[in-house]
């Protein structure tokens, strides 16, 4: 059919440049990948082979689970709302830690380069160290329990929340800082007004999202003495208690399925 | 509302030069605003003008010759100096540049921070005013007629109006110099003109000095008192808008101006000046 516009498509296809291959380098970047796997794989002596062929030993091992005893399920409950409380006040003191770091260690907001580069490194180190490693740490200052796992969760997760909310700082629209700047504002009055409505709904989901993690890290925290339904974990594995195991693990399973569905509900709610 | 009497603004030879760049962003600019004068930047893009009005606001510092608002080098402000200039200096942007997520009131309080002394200073880092903080943003805000939209996200607002919301925050702010970069670029016509319209009206009637970029002529020649014209960082035009000839805005503008595509434009314009 004719259109108008025949006498444009028609005609002879214009010269263009080169197109650079990329053919090469495809070929080199697959034969990388595929010798990193393989050689990961060796590593982790990945041997499905092996795992197919056992794969009954793991139906004796699970048959010790389809009898739930629930003698000390009054206990486990208890020990799962504990859980709960170490991960609310661990996500407080991840607030504690992570606002003034994630101010400082925003370029845009940092007042030197040197502050900038040491609330980084500082949240660097948080994050790079478990969660664990720090309940030990805290476990020989402040005894075994609760307290200690709430201390470790708070720091490692201030480091994380400290390193996201500095990021969302960079990202804010320099616009709308500069307006309240414009006017004589102070620093923190530029902060409160420039900065804050622009990253606090951002910031807040990620601090329920960290929450939500952080109920899960503290429900096994106990494992290393941090208080929490995770010592009774540890301890009824470790001593071939199926029965009570598999009554502590069901009950973890619902908190976190029960979280979910609050959570999900808060967000739609909050939004 | 009487402002404090706006300063001569002197500028002495300035030159700004970017570093890496070799030519002059401004060049041996020499010219002197008298207070309560509405003035008209007008170039093409790249001529210099935002530059002016950034140099103008000690967002940037000159790098020859001197800016002088009185007596007061602008390129010796420090600290505390800094911030009280820019609370003199009231700005307009063409990007609007409030805080989309708070309520109107809020944008126009901020007007409003660096005015607080003592405790109040503390208060506002809260977001809370006391009521005479509040009074003074309801006046404003009903001074460009938005007051029914105080309590509204700054970003459901249009374009005009959150252009008017920036006028009633600069308002509060009290400045004697109102600095504009191409205040209505980014709004429709019928929006410029009533931006360009409240922005006069509220300078004559403090007496405040003035100085808006434009790229529009005709809204530079319905509005100003004094037109500078900036090409290459050079100012080529200095006058009034009927001093404005075709002979000067071929200088200022090249052929540019000449091109048909800049007509019905203007055209419109004067259809609306007309109705």
């Amino acid at each position: 059919m004719s259109t108008a516009f025949t006498s444009i498509h028609a005609g002879p296809v214009p010269p263009v440049p080169a197109k650079a291959s990329v053919a090469g380098r495809t070929m080199l970047a697959t034969l990388a990948l595929a010798v990193v796997f393989g050689l990961a794989a060796r590593v982790v002596e990945l041997r499905p082979l092996e795992l197919l062929r056992d794969i009954g030993n793991v139906g004796v091992f699970l048959r010790g689970y389809l009898h739930p005893s629930f003698g000390n399920v009054g206990e486990y409950a208890w020990q799962c709302v504990v859980t709960l409380c170490i991960a609310l006040w661990g996500t407080v003191l991840a607030l504690l830690v992570s606002v003034p770091l994630g101010l400082l260690g925003a370029r845009n907001l940092s007042p030197h380069p040197l502050v900038y580069f040491a609330a980084r490194r500082i949240m660097d180190v948080l994050r790079a160290v478990n969660e664990f490693v720090f309940a030990l740490m805290f476990v020989t200052a402040v005894g075994l329990g609760p307290f200690a796992g709430m201390l470790a969760l708070g720091i490692h997760t201030g480091g994380i929340l400290g390193k996201l909310l500095s990021e969302t700082i960079e990202a804010v629209d320099p616009g709308q800082v500069e307006g309240v700047a414009a006017v004589g504002a102070g620093r923190l009055q530029v902060i409160a007004f420039g900065v804050v409505p622009q990253v606090l709904p951002n910031f807040l989901s990620y601090v329920w999202l960290r929450f939500e993690s952080d109920i899960r890290s503290a429900s096994v925290i106990g494992m290393v003495g941090g208080g929490g339904i995770g010592f009774y974990l540890w301890d009824t594995i470790r001593s071939f208690k199926d029965g009570e195991a598999a009554t502590v693990i069901m009950l973890i399973v619902a908190m976190v399925m029960c979280i979910d569905v609050v959570s999900a509900r808060v967000r739609r709610a909050a939004i | 509302m009487v402002a404090d009497r706006s300063p001569a603004v002197m500028l002495d030879k300035v030159a700004k030069i970017f570093p890496g760049k070799a030519a002059p962003a401004l060049d041996d600019l020499s010219v002197t605003i008298e207070p309560g004068q509405f003035v008209a930047v007008i170039g093409k893009s790249g001529a210099g003008k935002t530059t002016l009005l950034r140099c103008l606001s000690r967002a940037a510092v000159v790098t020859r010759g001197a800016i002088r608002f009185d007596q007061i080098d602008l390129a010796a402000l420090r600290g505390a100096a800094l911030r009280a200039h820019r609370t003199r200096v009231g700005m307009i942007y063409q990007q609007f540049n409030l805080v989309r997520r708070l309520p109107v009131v809020d944008n126009v309080l901020i007007g409003r921070l660096g005015r607080l002394t003592g405790w109040s200073r503390w208060g506002a880092l809260a977001r809370h005013f006391d009521r005479e903080q509040r009074a003074i943003a309801l006046r404003c805000l009903d001074h460009v007629g938005l007051v029914d939209r105080v309590w509204q996200r700054t970003d459901t607002l249009s374009g005009g109006e959150q252009q008017r919301v920036a006028i009633a925050k600069i308002l509060a702010q009290e400045p004697t110099v109102v600095l504009a970069d191409e205040p209505v670029a980014s709004l429709d016509l019928s929006n410029g003109r009533l931006i360009m319209q409240t922005l006069r009206r509220v300078a004559s009637a403090v007496g405040i000095t003035v100085i808006a970029t434009l790229h529009h002529v005709e809204l530079a020649k319905s509005y100003a008192d004094r037109i500078l014209g900036l090409k290459e960082g050079r100012l080529v035009f200095d006058g009034t808008p009927s001093q404005l000839s075709d002979a000067a805005l071929f200088e200022i503008f090249g052929e540019f101006v000449t091109e048909p595509a800049g007509r019905p434009e203007a055209d419109c314009l004067g259809e609306l000046a007309r109705s």
